[in-house]
């Protein structure tokens, strides 16, 4: 399919290091964090790690961090997404409002429980295409985009709920909150085949590649031929699907629709589960699996608190020392002195490193 | 260095600076008299900016100096020079859009009493001003109620009323139409009748002989020469600026007989308001069009129009025969267009992604988000380009910010070749690589030409526009003005037709003004 040109042979290419990029992908600074908060928690909390089986399901503290981590988690799949366009939703908290009052209203109202689901779920994708329009017809900033849904997002959760807590006994609802298969909670299978499924989407179409593209050079991917608008507008609307799915765990998991708090400034804690699992708020590279590993840290971090006796309050200092953190370490500054060690270190080591 | 001036007003000697490893300014020297326009002439990246940058104090000199009235200066910024008398005025006013004229003419420097603005001694101070330059306006308007002339004029005032010894004149005419430009001429020539000193930077040729005196012309960093404006004309300061010196050769490479293929795209009548009236072109397989012309006479924009980044409002396009329709990127490219610009980083380069990315991605976007190429495709696929265009990549997983830039336009050349195009566009392809890498381009144009391709590019460099280019177009403010075939591919018929007369006034520009 190529039009030949001079002599054709191939370029001597290093062989693909599959495991070897298995340990240093288990190596990663993340999974380190997650394991000294884990130890952490254990020596402030000894019975941490004990995981019993009842009544055909697991119950244990880890699980309890699996299973409260999962809607930030979810969040921050459809965030991990949006960030790699170089773009940010804050809107998906108040879509986890919408999509939970829609889906406890249609049941109370007598719809079945399946109707209810695909309606939150069609609500949430409609929510994500109304940001992605604004982004790409109107070319509004994302950040201003999708303040506009934060902001009414709430307001029209509330007209859907009509200003109260809806609450429901609809067993399907409740066990898309609070149900197990296969012996873990519901919401972590769904955390888990979610986390799956969009790591094939992405890796085993162009999609990933397109994404990341478009995060680092708008205008060079324009110029390359790529349809930008397109790929944002599937962005944001896969990101608002994730948010319904987080708001139909919430919803489910304390049997009621509550339009003033649900989701409310989980938003914030799906951008900063995206960050420290390592994808830059400059966008291009991304990881879904280390974004999802970034929210198990944030909540391995909230249950460290808790169980310490700490009072909740404490939790939001140490998150925004956190965030300081990881802003400084992906800051210019950081990247000046990393690369002045690299440079101290013989440039064999260096390209290993790069390649 | 050149001999002394005496009466130089204002004067650079041997200023060298260098950025890196690049020397921006080699030993220029420049001098300016009092009362005279004087005109700073040279393509991009020929150090016009750099040079007055160090006049001005924004840029300190690596090496030489500067002299104000026969005494060494050494500025420490922009203000520094100003309270020195030099002042300057860009091509955006950057004036306050939304306070008063005559707020404006006094920023910074308002006479106050008890700590209060005197704003009745303000307007009248600031309507006797204007008046001297022929503006009777209401100054408490706002600044952005009136024309971009009159801001330009306002801020021309300013400048001369905080400095009143050297004006820097930064490309002033580029958004003005032709009264205007006429009116802004009245007035610099009434400074110059006051005795400034006035620099003069603009790429239009005719507007240079209508004012300046004398005239100086970078190129390459380096000073060509200074002319007073009645010793040369356009050809002269034409050929300077491109670097062609006075033995021209012939054609290099005997292209002129070469014959080419079927047309692969017709563009007839293609246009847009503004931007470049319309053209009509066929480039036919295994050809090369060269495109010379100017900075600003509307070359980029022509090759914009054609692949649909910017979107023509008049005329057809035509591709193996069939009519087309281009009005994006994405359909260009699904036409079998390429387009390697001018500006590769901003443009081209997806700097963090890695050197095989960089070479598919224009493939993969063609052919969509479901079929995706598999690692195995992108591998062979980069080493086969890396390899044909001899790209040196310590490997092809490293990020493509870290190559060079010769070897990162190969890059985005291979991005290309991979889509198997039928016509590619290549806008500057030589531009800011190195000498190595420069032969190697010209070589892979014309074996490109020979496989049957299309081309469509784009130089400021007349040598290299000669040695690749079965025909050359001519563009001369945002027209097409000629077209040269055979014996014509010449250096010095390009020159001519590219400094030819002005047939038409400045129409095109002035569409663009507001």
């Amino acid at each position: 399919m190529t039009r030949p040109t001079a002599q054709i042979h191939p370029a001597p290419q290093p062989p693909a290091l599959r495991h070897r990029s298995v340990t240093a992908a288990l190596l990663r600074p993340q999974f380190l964090a997650l394991l000294v908060l884990l130890a952490i928690n254990w020596l402030l909390f000894p019975g941490f790690f004990t995981t019993t089986w009842q009544d055909g399901r697991l119950f244990g503290s880890l699980i309890d961090v699996l299973n409260r981590g999962t809607p930030v988690a979810i969040l921050a799949i459809g965030m991990t997404a949006v960030i790699a366009t170089k773009g940010v939703d804050l809107s998906v908290g108040a879509v986890m409002a919408i999509a939970g009052a829609t889906a406890a209203v249609m049941v109370t109202g007598g719809h079945s429980a399946v109707l209810a689901v695909a309606a939150a779920l069609a609500t949430g994708l409609l929510c994500g295409l109304w940001n992605g329009l604004l982004v790409t017809t109107l070319s509004i900033q994302p950040i201003i985009a999708t303040l506009v849904l934060m902001v009414a997002g709430r307001g029209l959760a509330q007209l859907i709920t009509e200003g109260s807590i809806v609450t429901f006994t609809d067993p399907v609802l409740i066990f898309i909150g609070t149900g197990a298969v296969a012996g873990l909670p519901t919401p972590v299978v769904v955390l888990i085949a979610l986390t799956i499924l969009t790591t094939l989407a992405v890796r085993r179409t162009a999609l990933g590649l397109l994404i990341e593209a478009v995060g680092i050079n708008r205008s060079a991917a324009r110029f390359a031929g790529i349809k930008a608008s397109a790929l944002l507008l599937v962005v944001y609307a896969f990101a608002g699907l994730c948010a319904a799915l987080a708001g139909l765990i919430v919803a489910g998991d304390i049997r009621g629709a509550d339009a003033n708090n649900a989701g409310l400034w989980l938003e914030l804690d799906a951008i900063l589960a995206v960050v420290v699992g390592g994808t830059s708020l400059l966008g291009g590279r991304f990881s879904i699996p280390m974004s999802v590993v970034g929210a198990m840290i944030i909540q391995a971090m909230n249950t460290g608190i808790l169980i310490s006796g700490f009072s909740p309050q404490f939790n939001l200092v140490v998150k925004s020392a956190v965030i300081i953190l990881i802003l400084v370490l992906q800051s210019p500054f950081a990247a000046n002195l990393l690369q002045r060690r690299h440079l101290k270190a013989p440039p064999k080591a260096q390209e290993g490193d790069r390649a | 260095m050149t001999a002394q001036d005496a009466e130089a007003l204002l004067e650079a000697r041997g200023i060298v600076k260098i950025f890196g490893q690049h020397r921006a300014l080699d030993d220029v020297s420049f001098a300016l008299r009092a009362g005279e326009v004087h005109a700073l002439l040279g393509e991009n990246g020929a150090g016009k900016s750099t040079l007055i940058k160090i006049l001005t104090g924004a840029y300190r000199p690596d090496g030489g100096e500067v002299r104000l009235q026969g005494a060494p200066v050494s500025f420490r910024d922009p203000l520094h020079a100003q309270s020195h008398g030099i002042g300057t005025v860009y091509q955006e006013v950057n004036l306050l859009p939304n306070r008063s004229v005559a707020e404006n003419l006094f920023l910074g420097h308002q006479p106050t009493r008890w700590g209060l603005v005197r704003r009745k001694e303000i307007e009248a101070r600031a309507r006797n001003i204007l008046v001297t330059y022929g503006l009777d306006i209401d100054v408490r308007e706002e600044l952005s109620s009136f024309s971009v002339a009159v801001q330009q004029i306002v801020a021309i005032a300013r400048a001369v009323e905080l400095s009143g010894k050297v004006l820097v004149l930064d490309e002033p005419t580029a958004s003005l139409d032709r009264n205007e430009v006429d009116r802004l001429f009245d007035v610099i020539r009434s400074l110059k009748a006051r005795g400034l000193g006035i620099i003069f930077i603009t790429h239009f040729l005719d507007q240079v002989f209508a004012l300046a005196d004398r005239v100086t012309i970078l190129r390459n960093g380096r000073k060509i020469a200074t002319h007073a404006l009645t010793e040369v004309n356009t050809t002269d300061v034409v050929r300077m600026m491109l670097g062609k010196d006075v033995a021209f050769d012939h054609h290099l490479t005997g292209l002129a007989g070469a014959t080419h293929g079927a047309p692969c795209v017709r563009f007839a009548g293609l246009g847009r308001k503004g931007s470049v009236a319309p053209f009509t072109l066929d480039v036919h397989e295994g050809e090369v069009v060269g495109v010379a012309g100017l900075l600003g006479s509307g070359r980029t924009e022509m090759a914009r129009l054609m692949f649909g980044i910017d979107l023509a409002d008049s005329g057809q396009i035509t591709v193996d025969g069939k009519p087309a329709t281009i009005r994006n990127p994405a359909q260009a490219v699904a036409a079998g267009f390429g387009f390697c610009p001018e500006d590769r980083k901003l443009d081209g380069i997806f700097g963090e992604l890695s050197v095989r990315e960089n070479i598919i991605i224009a493939l993969q976007a063609k052919l969509g988000w479901f079929r995706a190429l598999n690692r195995e495709d992108q591998i062979d696929l980069a080493g086969r380009y890396a390899d044909a265009l001899d790209i040196r990549a310590a490997n092809h997983d490293m990020p493509v910010k870290l190559l060079s830039g010769g070897n990162q336009q190969k890059v985005i050349l291979a991005r290309w070749l991979a889509i198997d195009p039928s016509f590619l566009i290549l806008d500057e392809p030589t531009r800011g690589i190195d000498v190595g890498a420069h032969a190697e381009i010209v070589r892979t144009i014309n074996r490109l030409r020979e496989e049957g391709l299309g081309l469509f590019v784009i130089s400021s460099e007349l040598d290299e526009v000669v040695a690749y280019s079965n025909r050359v177009v001519v563009m001369r403010d945002r027209q097409m003005v000629a077209e040269l075939t055979g014996a014509d591919v010449a250096p010095d018929r390009i020159v001519q037709a590219i400094a030819g007369t002005p047939v038409l006034p400045v129409s095109a520009v002035a569409e663009v003004a507001p």
